[in-house]
């Protein structure tokens, strides 16, 4: 399986996020997506999963078995997806009706991220780093090959980190492929990196005017795309 | 592919009635609308029986707007959707199953419940039978023109009103050839089956076109 992207260009409200991305990831190797607060790493990987349509350029998914593109995307978002008034089991069994059953069961997926005692409990519940572990579940569970991560070991403790590392490695062994978007190194081997810089200093102009981390993301958004005008 | 639309269906089902709110809530709005009816107009069984139809379909109207508004912004705010989009169904009929699901949660129960409230409102047993049929061809009509306007205003913090304010508008013929229809049962001069085949009509015009225009909404909001 081969994802390939071709000179993306990002545009969200008529500003200009990234522009003439390209990589080429395939079956058993990862894809790490670093860069600051609104670079567009959850833009990406929307435009990976086909929720977001590109401004220039393609993304084209090849499969060897030939499933549609549309059956091999598993999508771990900012936002886990999970209903909180059904319970965990529930939840993961209706997403594998949804997205298609893999060997996996909702048990053993459970089991693989630590949740067992949690199956019948509501996810309303659940903190925040346990609904983030039931989301990874979820991409155990069901039969998608390619994994789109958006920040998997946000709300995550450092020793749930290492297991979410364990399975992603064990995933990749299986011919899987990974996109994950993160801040956090997730010391995955056979990981290619992508930077995501604002436009304007991608093309070499000066350095930005903010260092520090903390800034808030409306000013780094707000920073970019009129660079990016110019 | 039909897997995923029968899951999605069933889910909607099970959290309208784990959390109450649902079919429920949409029941007693109804009831406190005819309730209301009798108290505000005067407790004359003439003209009660004479205006009965048209307060039952307004009332049936409003009900279904109350749980609207949450029929997609729920998903998109916890993002559910998002993995609705990702399975083999196209995204118009996902909508198609949530809109179906809302339907039997908010709309049937309407329609089963439609008889009993026409009691109050001292409607003949004829009247009370045109009044459930129209409201059974009817409501599907109602849902999914209110499912167009749930998708347009399910990215906004308070979409409730602005729902409203886009659907009351297109609903309004449904409304009309409604009562119009169970007006035959009252005065016999009317026909019965020229505004209930328009009803039909429109059910399945505003099925389709909702829809596909509720699909179309929902891609444009990521």
């Amino acid at each position: 399986m081969i994802l390939t992207a071709n000179s993306l260009s990002c545009r969200r409200g008529g500003r200009l996020i990234f522009r003439d991305i390209s990589f080429r990831v395939a079956s058993g190797s990862a894809l790490v997506v670093t860069g600051d607060n609104g670079a567009g790493k959850s833009s990406l990987i929307a435009m990976i999963a086909g929720l977001l349509a590109p401004a220039e350029g393609d993304i084209t998914l090849r499969d060897d078995q030939e499933r549609a593109p549309g059956e091999l995307i598993g999508l771990m978002a900012h936002r886990d997806g999970l209903k909180p008034a059904l319970t965990v089991q529930e939840n993961l069994s209706w997403a594998r009706r949804l997205l298609g059953a893999s060997a996996m069961g909702v048990g053993e997926a459970l089991e693989a991220v630590g949740l067992s005692h949690a199956m019948d409990m509501p996810v309303e519940h659940l903190s925040a780093g346990q609904r983030r572990r039931v989301s990874l579940a979820r991409l155990l569970t069901c039969s998608r090959p390619v994994w789109l991560m958006d920040e998997p070991a946000g709300a995550l403790d450092q020793r749930s980190i290492r297991g979410l590392t364990a399975l992603m490695q064990q995933h990749l062994a299986g011919g899987g492929v990974i996109v994950a978007a993160t801040h956090q190194p997730l010391g995955l081997d056979n990981a290619l990196t992508l930077h995501l810089a604002p436009p304007s200093i991608a093309a070499g102009d000066e350095e930005p005017f903010w260092e520090d981390d903390d800034c808030e993301d409306e000013l780094l958004m707000g920073y970019a795309p009129t660079r990016a005008g110019q | 592919m039909t897997g995923a639309l029968a899951a999605i269906l069933q889910r909607d089902i099970r959290l309208a009635l784990r959390q109450g709110g649902g079919a429920a809530l949409g029941l007693v709005f109804f009831l406190l609308i005819v309730t209301m009816t009798p108290l505000a107009i005067g407790p004359d069984p003439a003209l009660l029986a004479r205006i009965g139809p048209a307060m039952l379909w307004l009332a049936a109207v409003l009900s279904i707007l109350l749980g609207l508004d949450r029929l997609f912004q729920a998903d998109v705010e916890d993002g559910s959707l998002q993995q609705m989009r990702l399975s083999s169904a196209p995204l118009e009929l996902v909508v198609l199953a949530k809109a179906t699901a809302h339907w039997l949660v908010t709309g049937l129960p309407l329609v089963i419940a439609a008889p009993v409230y026409g009691l109050l409102l001292a409607l003949s047993p004829a009247a009370m039978l045109a009044v459930t049929i129209t409201l059974l061809v009817g409501t599907p009509a109602l849902v999914f023109i209110g499912a167009t306007g749930a998708a347009l205003t399910a990215g906004m913090r308070r979409g409730g009103l602005l729902l409203a304010i886009l659907s009351l508008p297109l609903m309004t013929p449904v409304l009309i050839f409604g009562v119009s229809a169970t007006m035959s049962a009252l005065d016999g001069l009317t026909p019965f089956r020229t505004p209930l085949l328009v009803l039909a009509a429109l059910s399945l015009f505003s099925l389709v076109v909702g829809c596909a225009a509720s699909a179309a909404a929902l891609r444009a909001n990521d």
